[in-house]
């Protein structure tokens, strides 16, 4: 039973038809939480004691920052699937991520030079925590270039996987940059095993923003995959049936 | 509500400026994020449904041509 969804998942018009399904949910309901979350967080929610107003970025920067590292992480999960399995989903999925992955990555750093001129006096500083988060967006600069440079598309989606999986170091190391070394970018906002530091007013917006962030971007994916499948299955029957109906 | 008045609010007590840059630039993130595949999603039919007029054709006239003769 296992291994029949397992291959399903692996078929693209599999994953086409129900992607086609749940699209409009995500959309729906990524834009409405997003929405929700930015008002909220803009007006609703108390200033910070220290910072003033400024500290408003967080509703953008944090939920930017999260994505990014957790895209990359999808990423490099499907890059395993996708060598030792060859599901061909498992490649569509990296394809389509990555630009995303990279807009987040820019929109996280952008945010946080924004917020850091205000805060630290300067809109950037070589470290720790910046400068893995500079190489996180170069990483998917690599695997952008290195998919559009290889045309043979099983060796592009081999040689893909393959340096996702060696990025792969540089997650733990922006996690955690923030706890080896001396930075003067503060710790994480949301910790798993203890209560958020701030206020339910101030980091229930966050949590509205985080869930938004991740459905939007489940359904931005979904549309990205299914655009790629479709030039990748476009000798196909159904999608020349799709295509002429 | 946090804010007594829209200026105010607009003002983010000093730091509206970094404020509206952020969200603003998010904003466009978004828009672009969405609105990309959507458009990317058109083309691709467009073209696939023209390369396959293109095909079909030229396999009805290679069939009439064969009739002829």
């Amino acid at each position: 039973m296992k291994w029949i969804f397992f291959h399903k998942l692996g078929s693209p018009k599999w994953f086409f038809d129900i992607s086609g399904k749940f699209l409009p949910w995500f959309i729906v309901i990524g834009i409405s939480l997003l929405v929700i979350g930015s008002i909220w967080g803009l007006i609703f929610a108390p200033k910070d004691y220290q910072q003033g107003d400024s500290f408003r970025i967080i509703y953008l920067h944090v939920p930017a920052a999260i994505l990014a590292q957790s895209c990359y992480l999808m990423m490099a999960a499907s890059a395993l699937v996708s060598l030792v399995w060859k599901m061909k989903l498992a490649d569509v999925f990296i394809t389509s991520a990555a630009p995303l992955g990279a807009l987040f990555t820019f929109l996280a750093l952008f945010t946080g030079a924004v917020w850091g001129k205000p805060t630290w006096g300067t809109w950037w500083v070589w470290d720790a925590r910046l400068t893995a988060m500079l190489v996180l967006l170069f990483l998917y600069f690599g695997v952008i270039s290195l998919q559009t440079a290889i045309e043979d598309t099983l060796l592009s989606s081999k040689a893909t996987a393959i340096l996702v999986l060696v990025g792969v170091v540089n997650i733990p190391i922006i996690k955690y940059s923030v706890e080896w070394w001396n930075t003067l970018h503060q710790p994480a906002t949301f910790k798993l095993t203890e209560k958020p530091a701030m206020v339910p007013e101030m980091w229930i917006p966050l949590l509205v923003m985080v869930i938004g962030i991740y459905c939007f971007f489940s359904a931005v994916v979904m549309l990205r995959m299914r655009n790629e499948i479709l030039m990748r299955e476009r000798k196909t029957k159904w999608v020349q049936r799709l295509v002429s109906g | 509500m946090n804010f007594e008045s829209f200026d105010s609010f607009i003002n983010m007590g000093g730091h509206g400026l970094y404020v509206w840059l952020s969200y603003g630039v998010g904003l466009c993130v978004f828009v672009i994020a969405l609105t990309a595949p959507l458009m990317k999603r058109k083309s691709i039919i467009k073209e696939l449904s023209q390369l396959q007029r293109r095909k079909q054709r030229s396999l009805s006239s290679n069939e009439n041509s064969t009739g002829i003769t």
